[in-house]
């Protein structure tokens, strides 16, 4: 939805967005350089961002490296993704007396200001659209997500270069963002370093009132057009989905599962990275007297034993089940749980696959088989 | 009274068996009754006898020393009890007792063998209504086998 | 973020205070639980569904109800199997639970009205099951004929045998097996599939409620179904890992199936397939 024209603005109107953000009580969550890694931290200023850094993606590899130009935004996707901040990785959900006079109920409390994502990618902000589904669109609302998901400021960028293990298109979810933004911002770098802004909501238009921007010419649209199209044409995965829940279903006894569990690990990094996955568990503890008890959620992974433990032993005792479980459930049947893809196509499990496992190989591989198998196996 | 071969027929075990074999069973057979807490047979006894059960409810016993007597199967109006007279050294391998007030028909297992022997086609009738009722007793047991009640599988 | 004890806005993830009214010994390793809350709203559960019952500072397990209360107490029957189901099992009299629910889908003991019912319970199965024995017999004149078939590994184990006695009065005609007897057990010996041989029932309107072990309701399905009984009138109730109750966690995933929120009670035909992928 286009609500104003596009703006264009320069390197320092994109640091007087990050301070009118600031000023407006925005706690402001975006790319920065630590670690040799990509991650999503507070920003106190636009300087935070990693200018001039971009990354380097292969099946269980990731390294960033110099960019020749002084790109802000000029990788894609490193090991965190937004859920670190809307869905913790623990959070306590409640505390007690010991006999169960509840004295203090959960709320970690939420930030005590409201997020403002910088810099998401269109992947992800389709893996946040998901989770809002799976924790706020069902008869329960996880009131802890719903709490920090609310009023969340949301800054998009468009790709323009996609990592070598980028399939968004495939999965219908970029490189570029249609809705579900306050602005977006496609970065520039022929002639002047200047960034289009689309304008996505009334905050967004509000917010640009106060950040020095020129009215874009004709000439920026098309050059920011272009650069998604590029990016459109030049994934470095692809994955079909045509008929893939058909193919897996019938294939869900493929030697294909027995050859990746072989050189799956179970680690569940792959887990841990992926912007969608949701799983979490509960740990009860006393303190030292016992008095009060508390309650915390923490991640899960459908990699780990525990994950369909139930009383007498796991339902998914072999590697092989619990990687058929991961991508079927990601692919497939995460659909009829919630009416969306579970994958956004942002190639954050192959890259942190510690063997390299790559998701759109193994679906390939597994739908191709699906000769003889499906018979002995249904 | 009915006649022999058509309450031979109303057990489940023969039914829809052909008359003429159901006459030839019959030929072979007679009423019997238990009262409850009576032995049918006994472990070790020579098998010449089974029973078409049709009224009652007879336990199939194994005789545990230390424990006594521990009911492994029964057996309930409709099916027969008995199958050690049709395979040497026609010995039976458990106890059998009425639990509750058994009629019967008793077939004599030396007469059929017999019959058996010279009508290959009613032997191969007898067999197969025979083999299915095994198989599913041997299901059943091996579901029992696996103690899947026992919930504690994990400690 | 401190509240007043009893002024809390408790979201669903927030186990309610519950005092143990009663505890009474159902075999070697069950125990019945009968809960009131310790202030403010009870809950109302139905025949089938489930609550999270927390011990708190030890960790917080799924378990069915398996008495409907009227006077707003909660009953649950409880196998010692784990570190949690052993506290709770041990909680006396006056001691305190946490419970969060009442959650999952119910045994369909309305829509079942007009026609046979076969209810067959498999060891513990039969505690999810009492509350639907409880409804149809609350309206036995609702119903055609009303069959129990009950399976446990000894006498001992079966589960609430007066009440068995009493549904007989009532008109409900039960049927009990066991892996193994003593003299003293008149009933039959042998796996609860084998008792639908003595049973007799209308099968184009017959309903089925069946709970147990998965392969009990796997066998016992299939008996029924080749008497006639169809899939989908043929209702199980299934058992995956749980942590929240509420369709958040992703343990209890069956396939497509989230088995806390589109369960624990299923018709058949919706769960055979998946169940009959191994390690799905």
């Amino acid at each position: 939805m286009q609500m104003t024209r596009d703006f264009v603005i320069t390197l320092d109107g994109l640091g007087e967005l990050v301070a009118g953000l600031r000023n407006r009580g925005y706690q402001v969550v975006g790319p920065s350089l630590r670690d040799g890694a990509i991650v999503y931290d507070e920003l106190e200023s636009a300087d935070e961002l990693p200018a001039g850094w971009t990354e380097i993606h292969d099946p269980g590899a990731y390294r960033v490296e110099r960019r020749g130009d002084e790109a802000r935004f000029g990788f894609t996707v490193g090991p965190h993704s937004w859920k670190q901040f809307l869905l913790p990785s623990r959070v306590r959900l409640w505390r007690a007396r010991k006999n169960g006079e509840v004295t203090e109920l959960e709320e970690e409390p939420p930030p005590e200001k409201p997020f403002a994502f910088f810099g998401v990618r269109s992947c992800d902000l389709s893996a946040v659209a998901i989770q809002d589904r799976v924790l706020t669109g069902g008869r329960y609302v996880d009131r802890d997500y719903a709490a920090r998901r609310e009023g969340i400021f949301v800054v998009v960028v468009d790709c323009a270069e996609p990592g070598r293990l980028c399939f968004c298109t495939s999965m219908g979810t970029g490189p570029a963002a249609e809705s579900g933004y306050d602005l977006a911002l496609t970065e520039l770098l022929d002639g002047e370093h200047r960034f289009l802004v689309r304008v996505g909501s009334e905050r967004g238009a509000e917010v640009m009132r106060d950040v020095p921007h020129e009215a874009a010419s004709g000439a920026d649209n098309e050059t920011a057009e272009a650069l998604v199209e590029t990016a459109r044409s030049s994934m470095g995965r692809e994955l079909d989905t045509e008929g893939l829940k058909e193919d897996v279903l019938a294939n869900l006894e493929h030697p294909r599962w027995d050859e990746v569990a072989d050189r799956c690990l179970s680690c569940g990094n792959c887990t841990l990275v992926c912007p969608t996955c949701f799983c979490v568990g509960v740990e009860d503890t006393a303190d030292l007297t016992g008095e009060v008890v508390e309650r915390e959620r923490v991640w899960n992974s459908c990699f780990s034993l525990d994950h369909s433990y139930v009383h007498g032993g796991a339902v998914r005792q072999s590697g092989r089940s619990r990687y058929r479980q991961w991508l079927t459930h990601k692919l497939v049947t995460w659909h009829d749980q919630f009416g969306t893809s579970g994958c956004v196509g942002c190639g954050r499990c192959i890259a942190w696959c510690p063997v390299g496992i790559d998701i759109t190989e193994e679906a390939a591989a597994i739908r191709n088989g699906k000769e003889g198998v499906s018979d002995e196996g249904s | 009274m009915k006649a022999l071969d058509q309450v031979v027929l109303e057990s489940a075990v023969f039914a829809g068996l052909d008359d003429v074999y159901a006459e030839q069973l019959a030929g072979c057979s007679q009423t019997a009754g238990f009262d409850a807490g009576d032995t049918l047979f006994r472990e070790g006894e020579p098998a010449d006898t089974f029973y078409v059960l049709r009224r009652g409810r007879v336990a199939l016993e194994l005789y545990v020393p230390g424990r006594g007597p521990l009911t492994i199967e029964t057996i309930d109006p409709g099916q027969v009890v008995g199958w050690s007279w049709l395979f040497p050294p026609h010995v039976w391998h458990f106890d059998a007792r009425a639990v509750a007030p058994v009629r019967a028909v008793a077939v004599d297992g030396a007469c059929i063998r017999g019959k058996c022997e010279s009508d290959p086609a009613l032997g191969y009738q007898l067999m197969q209504r025979f083999s299915a009722v095994l198989l599913e007793r041997l299901n059943a047991t091996r579901l029992r086998l696996a103690d899947l009640y026992g919930g504690n599988s994990g400690r | 973020m401190v509240a007043e004890p009893g002024h809390l806005e408790a979201g669903p993830m927030v186990p309610q205070p519950h005092v143990v009214r009663r505890r009474s010994r159902d075999t070697a390793d069950t125990w019945t639980l009968e809960l009131e809350p310790a202030g403010g709203a009870g809950i109302d559960p139905q025949p089938g569904q489930f609550a999270m019952l927390t011990v708190y500072g030890v960790g917080e397990v799924p378990i069915s109800f398996s008495r409907i209360g009227t006077d707003g107490s909660l009953v649950h029957t409880i196998r010692d199997v784990g570190a949690v189901t052993a506290e709770l099992c041990r909680t006396p009299r006056g001691g305190t639970v946490g419970v969060r629910g009442p959650f999952g889908t119910t045994w369909p003991v309305d829509d079942a009205a007009g026609a046979d019912v076969v209810v067959a319970a498999g060891g513990l199965g039969m505690a999810p099951l009492r509350p639907a024995v409880e409804a149809l017999l609350d309206r036995r004149d609702a119903y055609g004929r009303l069959t129990l078939l009950y399976g446990a590994r000894t006498p001992g184990d079966l589960l609430y045998p007066e009440e068995l006695e009493e549904w007989r009065g009532r008109g409900l005609d039960v049927h009990l097996t066991v892996d193994a007897g003593t003299r003293s057990w008149l009933e039959r010996v042998g796996f609860v599939s084998e008792l639908l041989k003595d049973v007799a029932f209308d099968a184009e309107s017959t309903v089925a409620f069946v709970c147990g072990p998965e392969v009990m309701m796997r066998v016992t399905v299939g008996a029924l179904v080749e008497r006639g009984v169809t899939a989908d009138c043929t209702y199980v109730s299934l058992e995956r890992s749980m942590s929240c109750g509420v369709g958040h966690c992703g343990h209890c995933q069956l396939g497509p199936i989230l088995v806390c929120r589109d369960g624990p009670v299923f018709p058949w035909n919706e769960v055979s397939g998946w169940l009959a992928v191994r390690e799905l």
